[in-house]
């Protein structure tokens, strides 16, 4: 495993009223890169720590999507995780070795 | 088939409240929510709570969300947590789905806490990523410790707007500024003035006309309006932003009441479509409670309140009334009344009383 000890930019370390118990560091892929997330997260979540915003492109015009409710509820951030299409990754919870992919369009069942 | 006493759908601050109380009455209660963890919105609330005389006044979101589950724990409620209710059925039944499985789940009574989603408004780019609901935005700061952007635009100065637009720059992300269409704040005058303290213009009369970027948020542009919210010629400002907050209010989740045939209206101050409900929290259905968001948008504090005078109620129409169960219908009524004369409560004061006047049947 590449060595990499400080964390991306997209975390917040220092917060007045807040401490962050992160658990443990997972390895992760993101179109086949590999990147680093918590245990605990979201899948969102530890995208958008890795500066992804990009979630999908929608099927018709193309239209590029991402985060936007993180409740689960309005659709916008569907990807592919681990070859299934239309997986909610505001709520789907990170696992070790995941691999997640942008969805254009409606996604195709294996 | 499992069937329960009392199932609660949701397990945020009113969901939690009815469990436990129903379940501290001797009910036997099984608490459905879809998230990994229980407390609602209220695991992102980290500012501390108001109110002269509530429970947890200067408690934050987050600790009253480990108090009321911890409170659910005792009183032995069963949780079946990132589990959806799909779906209500005659013959009082819910569809239950977890991953991959499904499966069915009987009730006598039941209290629906399933709160609100955010609002958005119409603007070009407003599905641009970048642009974000307020408590998206939360959810990535105050729960993952996630930064949302470098720099964001608020739309909205109500309670939301400016609580997020505060816990913005305690993370240390720069707002850019807040605008807000109508001609004043709409939100809590302590948080406004700390924005305005330290350096955040509020800007009313004011909206947002446009996100730029072609993949993701790179700058906004915002406008004056008149009276009447339209924009004004000629006073197009362009911000450099990367993140667009959306606080522009909520709307109840109304789905599994018009699935259970309850008699719905629309009452604006309420958010949206609304189950018709008593003063107990019953709706037009037998045995259907409601509690929270989902029965007219408000706040936590009244959330609680409302749980608890559903969770009695729902015990006392499988039971019967006893002194303890009064009691706490009596005196949650009796606090309910007092946060709603407060000065945010006027809006569903209004919205309450129109719906008891709508006739149920």
């Amino acid at each position: 495993m590449p060595s990499r000890t400080s964390e991306p930019d997209g975390r917040l370390d220092r917060h007045p009223i807040l401490t962050f118990v992160r658990g443990r560091r997972l390895r992760f892929f993101f179109n086949d890169r590999p990147v680093y997330g918590y245990e605990g997260e979201t899948i969102a979540a530890a995208l958008v720590a890795n500066g992804v915003k990009v979630f999908r492109h929608t099927e018709k015009l193309k239209r590029a999507r991402g985060f936007f409710c993180a409740v689960g509820k309005c659709s916008s951030c569907l990807m592919i995780v681990d070859g299934r299409p239309n997986t909610m990754v505001c709520t789907e919870p990170l696992r070790d070795g995941c691999r997640v992919e942008q969805q254009t369009g409606r996604g195709r069942l294996a | 088939m499992r069937r329960a006493q009392l199932v609660v759908v949701g397990g945020g601050p009113a969901g939690l409240s009815a469990a436990a109380v129903a379940a501290g009455l001797g009910a036997e209660v099984m608490l459905v929510d879809d998230n990994e963890t229980l407390g609602g919105q209220l695991i992102k609330q980290t500012h501390k709570f108001f109110g002269d005389k509530g429970h947890y006044c200067g408690v934050r979101g987050v600790d009253i969300a480990t108090i009321l589950s911890e409170r659910a724990g005792e009183h032995s409620v069963t949780v079946l947590s990132a589990t959806s209710v799909v779906g209500l059925y005659p013959g009082k039944v819910l569809g239950l789905a977890n991953g991959d499985s499904f499966r069915k789940l009987g009730f006598e009574s039941l209290v629906i806490a399933t709160g609100a989603a955010e609002n958005s408004i119409p603007f070009p780019g407003n599905d641009l990523p970048g642009v974000y609901g307020a408590g998206a935005v939360q959810t990535l700061m105050n729960v993952y410790g996630v930064r949302p952007g470098r720099r964001v635009l608020m739309v909205g100065s109500g309670n939301i707007g400016v609580i997020v637009s505060y816990q913005l720059l305690q993370a240390g992300i720069d707002v850019a500024a807040v605008v807000e269409a109508l001609p004043a704040v709409g939100g809590y005058h302590v948080h406004a003035a700390k924005l305005v303290r330290l350096g955040v213009p509020i800007l009313t009369s004011h909206t947002v006309k446009a996100a730029l970027g072609a993949e993701s948020v790179t700058g906004a542009v915002i406008c004056r309006v008149d009276g009447r919210f339209r924009p004004v010629a000629g006073t197009d400002r362009r911000l450099k932003v990367d993140t667009i907050c959306v606080a522009v209010g909520l709307t109840p989740l109304a789905e599994l009441l018009w699935q259970a045939g309850c008699r719905m209206f629309h009452v604006p101050e309420l958010g949206g479509h609304v189950a018709w409900h008593d003063e107990y929290m019953e709706t037009s259905q037998p045995g259907i409670f409601v509690a929270g968001d989902v029965s007219g948008i408000e706040e936590a504090s009244t959330a609680m309140l409302e749980g608890r005078v559903a969770g009695a109620r729902a015990w006392e129409r499988l039971n019967r009334r006893t002194r303890e169960s009064r009691d706490i219908i009596d005196s949650a009524r009796l606090e309910l009344g007092s946060i709603r004369k407060g000065p945010f409560g006027e809006k569903a004061t209004c919205g309450k009383q129109r719906l008891a006047e709508c006739v149920p049947a």
